[in-house]
């Protein structure tokens, strides 16, 4: 038996991040650590500089969630310069905002999480990515899925200057009007769109009926967080990724709480603990009890699953009629077993497609006019938005001349941190039994925490040097045990 | 992920043994490879941690060529911006002095974590490096290239940056209306107004880094009416990009009196922050600082 396990790098993912399991005596888990040995420090940095570059600043957090953080730094500054954008604005907004949710869940189910049970139980390393799905989907649909999110993607580049990166969103609306050559390419998108987020959810729901990955976890309790929900909503409270409040519902799917926010920091507080650089988000009622779920927890979920049961509704027909079903495949409303996260994230992809269909039939999304001059600039301004991985709160302060003086950013996965831990923990005690840990079995573990789609370069403000994730096996006393791939 | 269906085509002609965000390969599987077993190594990132040093060095011994791939890599990037302030104070103001901690006194996270190097640095500042592929990001026809050239054993002689010599005003879309020398009495911020189509933002007061960034990208943000920030680094033989357009913004101002030209740049501020955008640490200014410390 080995001695020494180690994961390392932890993979489809983004960021860098390690995990640590403590085991008693017999070798079973006990506790499990997510560690993220990263810093990038942006709240530091940033002061001092222009507000109005913070929208091309802080996109560059994340590799996979620029446009998040884009529309979020958009946001603080309509609010700082006192700037509502015009309608065309918000909407070229929107719609970028619909086709990057679309296409950013899509490469999540495809190529990050996805392969954990899109291919076949028992395939290795080698098969379990990308390349293995692509041989389970066949060349038609691989090429259908390809083509499409290239040609999304193409679009959004011709939107917003860079599709990583993005540089097109600046305080009072966007740097120009849509052109024509860009409208007719997404009305040739859109149908496609919505067609093959309804194939991609069947075939969701055809493997997770199968796939052992999921029967294991949905037998095993433990694999259900009792947490509260929290996401944005529109005016009639349906799940909309650039609302304007804040819903949090309890584990039993009541309304906890709802807010402005620009008020995150009456409700929200976050724990810093001696043992990773990511700081723990947490309701100020119930307030802070630990690493720990239930209705007193004041943990809480964000991201598809969190945004799913924080809302009452999808805001799309066809969402809304796949939510249904969904609820009740997976034991909801509301959903607590953390592999419905990649369903929650497909209902969002259908959505986010019939989104794009909407606004492109929308005449305000043509007007010329795209941008509210900035007349003078306030103390204070807070944006968010919800970012695929969760809700994502930018809050700046500034001097008179717009020059920056605090920055603070809430991000997605910091939100998720808790009930990352708690996933994890519990499915390593699942799963790592008699100083056992193989490679399959940690997997297991990694699939854990790759249904929320972290990302640990944002939850570090950080960008990967090197992925690197180590998976430490400790007993009671502290002692290292093992581990996986030794160094 | 962007190259789209040619991936799989690629992925049948070579090998591939490390990547992180796609395949489940781990250390330990580059770590049993004999050194310079490896046909190329492609590494983004700047270096942060001393963690991120040893991964560098790892992949430096098992690869015959480096290829430093995006700005950070290349130059430090955006993260390199944390250069102008210390770790200590990096690590302050985010557990100590951000709103809505719940307990600004606790301690620093330390325990068992790898410590922060005291500075960012590109990737060839710690390791030697064969090729860069600039931007953030490189544009993706150029991530195709240089692995189209990598397997025709079409890559130039190394060290090289695979991109254009010249600078991006030679190849920008508005180069027909940039002026020799700036009009205006005073400078303008995207936070205020907006930059009118098809004019070159610097003949508007604009703060555009074109003059002394490496053409190559696309001129992708110029045609969204978005000013260039210098992802692409310096021009070719150019050692330090801020300094290089300090003195391009100079050349504009030459002709005005001081008061005037004092008037123009105070209307752009935090010009460190913006001409060392993506380059501070590769920058002399960034050596300079370390040696005073020093």
């Amino acid at each position: 038996m080995s001695r020494r396990i180690t994961v390392d790098p932890i993979t489809r993912l983004e960021g860098h991040g390690r995990i640590e399991i403590l085991l008693d005596d017999e070798g079973n888990a006990l506790h499990a650590l997510l560690k993220v040995p990263e810093l990038r420090g942006f709240e530091s940095f940033c002061v001092g500089r222009p507000a109005e570059e913070m929208p091309t600043i802080t996109a560059a957090v994340c590799g996979v969630c620029p446009s998040a953080h884009h529309l979020a730094s958009a946001r603080a500054l309509d609010d700082l310069f006192g700037a509502p954008p015009p309608p065309a604005a918000a909407r070229i907004r929107e719609l970028y905002y619909q086709l990057f949710l679309f296409e950013d869940h899509l490469l999540h189910f495809f190529f990050l999480g996805g392969p954990d049970f899109l291919t076949p139980p028992g395939a290795g390393p080698a098969g379990r990515n990308v390349l293995g799905v692509a041989e389970v989907l066949g060349k038609e649909t691989t090429a259908r899925l390809f083509d499409l999110r290239g040609r999304v993607r193409a679009c959004m580049s011709l939107m917003a200057g860079r599709v990583v990166h993005p540089v097109f969103a600046v305080p009072g609306g966007v740097t120009r009007p849509l052109e024509g050559e860009c409208l007719d390419r997404l009305a040739s998108l859109a149908p496609g769109m919505v067609s093959f987020a309804q194939d991609v959810l069947a075939l969701f729901l055809e493997k997770a009926r199968a796939h052992p990955l999921f029967q294991t976890l949905e037998q095993d309790v433990d694999q259900e967080l009792q947490l509260h929900s929290a996401g944005l909503v529109d005016g009639k409270d349906r799940l909309d990724f650039l609302g304007e409040t804040v819903r949090v519902v309890d584990p039993g799917g009541e309304e906890a709480l709802r807010f402005s926010p620009r008020d995150y920091l009456s409700h929200l507080a976050e724990r810093v603990e001696p043992w990773t650089y990511v700081k723990f988000p947490f309701l100020k009622r119930p307030g802070w009890k630990g690493l720990t779920d239930g209705r007193d927890s004041g943990l809480y979920r964000v991201g598809p699953l969190g945004r799913v049961n924080a809302s009452r509704a999808m805001a799309t027909p066809l969402a809304q009629q796949a939510r249904l079903l969904l609820q009740r495949e997976m034991g909801g409303p509301p959903l607590h077993r953390t592999m419905a996260y990649h369903g929650c994230r497909l209902l969002e992809v259908l959505q986010a497609a019939e989104r794009t269909q909407a606004l492109l039939d929308d005449p305000l999304l043509r007007e010329r006019e795209v941008r509210c001059r900035p007349a003078g600039v306030r103390r204070r301004g807070v944006g968010a938005v919800e970012a695929p991985r969760g809700l994502l709160i930018h809050d700046y302060e500034a001097d008179d001349r717009g020059i920056l003086t605090r920055v603070n950013l809430l991000v997605a996965t910091v939100h998720n941190a808790g009930a990352l831990h708690l996933s994890v923990e519990r499915a390593a005690r699942a799963h790592v039994k008699n100083f056992r840990g193989d490679e399959a079995l940690l997997n297991l573990v990694e699939a854990a925490f790759r249904a929320y789609d972290p990302c640990l370069a944002c939850a570090s403000h950080a960008y990967p040097g090197g992925s690197s994730i180590e998976l430490v096996l400790r007993d009671s006393a502290g002692r290292i045990r093992d581990r996986l791939g030794g160094e | 992920m962007d190259l789209g269906l040619p991936l799989a085509e690629l992925a049948r002609r070579v090998e591939i043994l490390l990547w992180p965000v796609a395949l489940d390969f781990k250390k330990s599987d580059v770590e049993a490879l004999p050194d310079g077993d490896l046909d190329a190594a492609f590494i983004n990132g700047a270096i942060r941690l001393s963690e991120q040093e040893e991964w560098a060095h790892l992949l430096r011994r098992k690869a015959r060529i480096v290829v430093a791939v995006g700005s950070c890599a290349h130059l430090g990037g955006i993260p390199g911006l944390a250069n102008f302030r210390s770790v200590e104070s990096l690590l302050r103001t985010v557990y100590h002095a951000t709103p809505g901690l719940d307990s600004p006194s606790a301690d620093t996270p330390a325990r068992d974590l790898p410590p922060l190097l005291p500075a960012v640095r590109p990737l060839s500042q710690v390791v030697k490096v064969d090729y860069v592929l600039p931007g953030c990001p490189p544009p993706t026809d150029a991530i195709a290239g240089a692995f189209d050239a990598l397997l025709r054993g079409a890559l130039p002689p190394p060290p090289a940056v695979l991109a254009p010599s010249k600078a991006l005003c030679d190849t920008c879309p508005l180069r027909d209306t940039r002026p020799e020398r700036l009009e205006l009495r005073q400078g303008r911020r995207l936070a205020f107004e907006s930059p009118e189509m098809g004019t070159c933002f610097l003949a508007q007061g604009f703060l555009c880094l074109g003059p002394g960034t490496r053409s190559g990208c696309g001129e992708t943000c110029i045609r969204a009416n978005y000013p260039c920030r210098g992802c692409f680094g310096p021009v070719e033989g150019v050692p330090d990009q801020g300094l290089a357009l300090l003195s391009a913004l100079a050349s504009l101002l030459a002709h005005l009196p001081e008061e005037e030209a004092r008037s123009v740049a105070e209307g752009w501020p935090d010009l460190p922050g913006t001409l060392y955008r993506y380059g501070l640490p590769a920058s002399l200014l960034n050596r300079l600082g370390e040696e005073r410390e020093r």
